[in-house]
């Protein structure tokens, strides 16, 4: 299945902005993290379709995968 | 800092200081103070630019010391925007250099006959008021250029632009950064106007000869304040992403998360958003030999500021925030950093909230007077509010006049005060803050978006109403503590994750002043100062009634979400319910 996979700050950094990539069915964004070498620990918000989502998530075809690092502002 | 001058602007003979012990005031800082001397010493019902309106200048309870991030100023007074209680705060120098002279406030009162321009110079002699007509109509730039021939590079300065003399109500008070720029503004609620009306046009703070606040026991705080700093270092948010991304950092997240308002709060993302973003505006930065990573005061180590140059690798503002790039840009329908860094350079100059003016060009653009998109018209017209022409004088007064002289419905202001960079619809706490707090539409009154979007310091879902008025009113209590301590707000992220740099923040705050802080006297503190707030606007004539949204919010649903705000009004009631 195809997925778009929005990376943030500095998950961007020797990685991309942006990327379709093809997963596996029942790929989570767990796996995609640790695909894309990004420490669990790292990670801050994660969204799926705008909406937030936990690292358990099922990815579904043509979604939109967005990790950002623990971020805050204001 | 044990004593407060007043200075009575009215008085007959020309302006007179008085400078007195602390009385009921004492060990109160900040927003405690400002807050406290407001509700006990303004008439609810005075005019805010009337002589009966106090303007109190008062530097955190920290301030002044050797402690890290504690440099923000507090200035409160009623407002003439929103003619409830307000304290605006900013970073800058000024707040350390009043504090190491002693004042734990400085009262601005009374209001003078004629038209004279005045200037005020404090330092160690004392205080001295003195006319000055060849500041008039002077903007923040060239003013602070002129008074450092005079008063040097070694004192901060506050002072109001175009704006605040002119009495307009998005008129904002800029103190100067550690590189004399008047880039740090008390901004919102209109505190500018206020300092116009007593006919006040620059503040000059000098503490030659003066030294670090002692701590009551020295040994104690400077360890208290090393953990605290270690705390901040180590956390995430103020450790690694605001002093490389700024708090631009949001653009992207909020947009993701369909909670950027685009197009005067049509739309909840923005097709452009990549370019306005943190990530774009900070390789920008450092591109043309500018800076990402820059401190707005001395003693911060969070670093959230940058220098902004032009195209030629000229300074051209101080790296602009979230809100503003969100309000110059797309909330008008602007994608280009340059447009919004001219217009951020123009709303300091001039003296002017960049939130409420930036949300009054969206509503403007609303209006049909300029299309949505158009860069060049967006400048030309905060270069009207510079000229105080007529359009000038109304824009410049805020997004609720702008609305109601053009006619329009979605003006989104709470208490006549804009919205700032978050769709309630999306983020529901954020809403509850808006519609409650008591400085009307403010976002760092209770910033709901870190547990709602940004999942610091807990996890609350945006899009449901489950437990955000108990989350709105305990970030209410935090802030209205924290923004007394002179304390950078920013420290929130990092003490609401870390239990121990809490601690250290409250062992600082003990060892400085002899005591034990626990967490209740926070929490005391924070109530003590919304109750005294609540208690001004209750009886300068605000309800429950005003506790709400726009009537758009409930009424037109926005995407991605398709959601309207769901609070209902009985449970924004239960906010101060504690």
């Amino acid at each position: 299945m195809q997925v778009t996979v929005k990376l943030f700050a500095s998950f961007r950094t020797g990685r991309f902005e942006t990327a379709r990539i093809d997963y596996p069915d029942g790929t989570t964004v767990a796996d995609v993290a640790d695909r894309l070498k990004l420490p669990h620990a790292e990670l801050g918000i994660m969204m799926v379709n705008n909406r937030h989502v936990k690292l358990e998530h099922v990815l579904a075809e043509g979604d939109s995968l967005a990790l950002f690092p623990l971020l805050g502002g204001g | 800092m044990d004593k407060i001058a007043r200075i009575d602007m009215g008085a007959a003979g020309g302006p007179k200081v008085t400078v007195g012990d602390l009385g009921v005031y004492a060990g109160l800082g900040g927003r405690a103070m400002t807050s406290l001397v407001v509700a006990a010493e303004v008439h609810p019902l005075a005019h805010p630019l009337g002589a009966e309106n106090k303007l109190v200048i008062s530097p955190g309870m920290l301030s002044g010391t050797t402690g890290s991030m504690t440099g923000r100023l507090s200035v409160g007074c009623k407002s003439p925007l929103t003619g409830t209680i307000k304290e605006s705060n900013a970073g800058g120098q000024a707040a350390q250099v009043l504090a190491r002279l002693g004042y734990a406030a400085v009262i601005l009162e009374g209001k003078p006959e004629g038209d004279d321009l005045y200037k005020i110079v404090i330092n160690k002699d004392g205080i001295h008021v003195t006319v000055d007509n060849s500041l008039k109509l002077m903007d923040n730039y060239p003013l602070i250029e002129k008074l450092r021939k005079e008063y040097g590079d070694k004192v901060a300065y506050m002072s109001i632009g175009s704006a605040g003399e002119r009495k307009l109500l998005a008129a904002s008070i800029a103190c100067t950064d550690p590189e004399l720029r008047p880039t740090r503004h008390c901004g919102r609620g209109g505190v500018g106007a206020v300092m116009g009306a007593k006919r006040v046009k620059a503040i000059i703070i000098d503490d030659a000869g003066c030294k670090m606040r002692p701590p009551k026991d020295p040994d104690a705080y400077r360890d208290a304040n090393r953990k605290f700093v270690e705390g901040l270092r180590k956390h995430p948010v103020t450790g690694e992403g605001l002093p490389a991304y700024g708090t631009n950092v949001l653009t992207n997240v909020l947009n993701e998360a369909g909670g950027y308002p685009s197009y005067n709060f049509k739309g909840g993302q923005f097709a452009g958003s990549n370019n306005l973003s943190g990530e774009t505006q900070a390789a920008l930065e450092i591109e043309r030999g500018g800076t990402a990573t820059h401190g707005c005061h001395r003693g911060c180590v969070i670093q959230c500021s940058g220098v902004y140059n032009d195209k030629d690798g000229h300074y051209l503002t101080k790296q602009p925030e979230y809100e503003t790039v969100w309000s110059h840009g797309g909330h008008c329908g602007i994608d280009d950093l340059d447009t919004v860094a001219h217009l951020d350079f123009l709303d300091d100059n001039i003296g002017v909230d960049t939130i409420e003016m930036g949300v009054t060009i969206g509503v403007a653009m609303d209006a049909g007077i300029i299309e949505f998109g158009d860069k060049a018209g967006a400048i030309r017209l905060v270069e009207e509010v510079q000229k105080g022409t007529p359009l000038g004088r109304v824009l410049g007064s805020g997004a609720a006049i702008t609305g109601k002289v053009f006619g329009v419905e979605r003006v989104p202001v709470v208490k006549d005060q804009a919205l700032p960079a978050y769709d309630p619809r999306a983020v529901q706490g954020i809403g509850v803050t808006y519609a409650t707090t008591t400085q009307g539409a403010d976002h760092t009154a209770g910033y709901a978006i870190a547990t709602n979007i940004l999942k610091v310091g807990g996890d609350v879902d945006p899009l449901k109403t489950e437990g955000q008025i108990e989350l709105s009113r305990n970030l209410q209590i935090a802030t209205a503590a924290i923004d007394s301590t002179g304390m950078c707000l920013f420290i929130a992220f990092a003490i609401m994750d870390q239990p121990e740099t809490f601690q250290a923040l409250l062992d600082m705050l003990g060892s400085f002043h002899g005591i034990t802080m626990t967490g209740d006297d926070v929490v005391a503190l924070g109530k003590k100062v919304l109750s005294a707030e609540r208690d001004f606007n209750t009886r300068a004539g605000f309800t429950k009634h005003h506790d709400r949204l726009p009537r758009f919010f409930y009424n037109e649903p926005i995407a991605p979400h398709n959601q309207t705000f769901m609070m209902k009004d009985e449970e924004l009631d239960e906010v101060f319910n504690w």
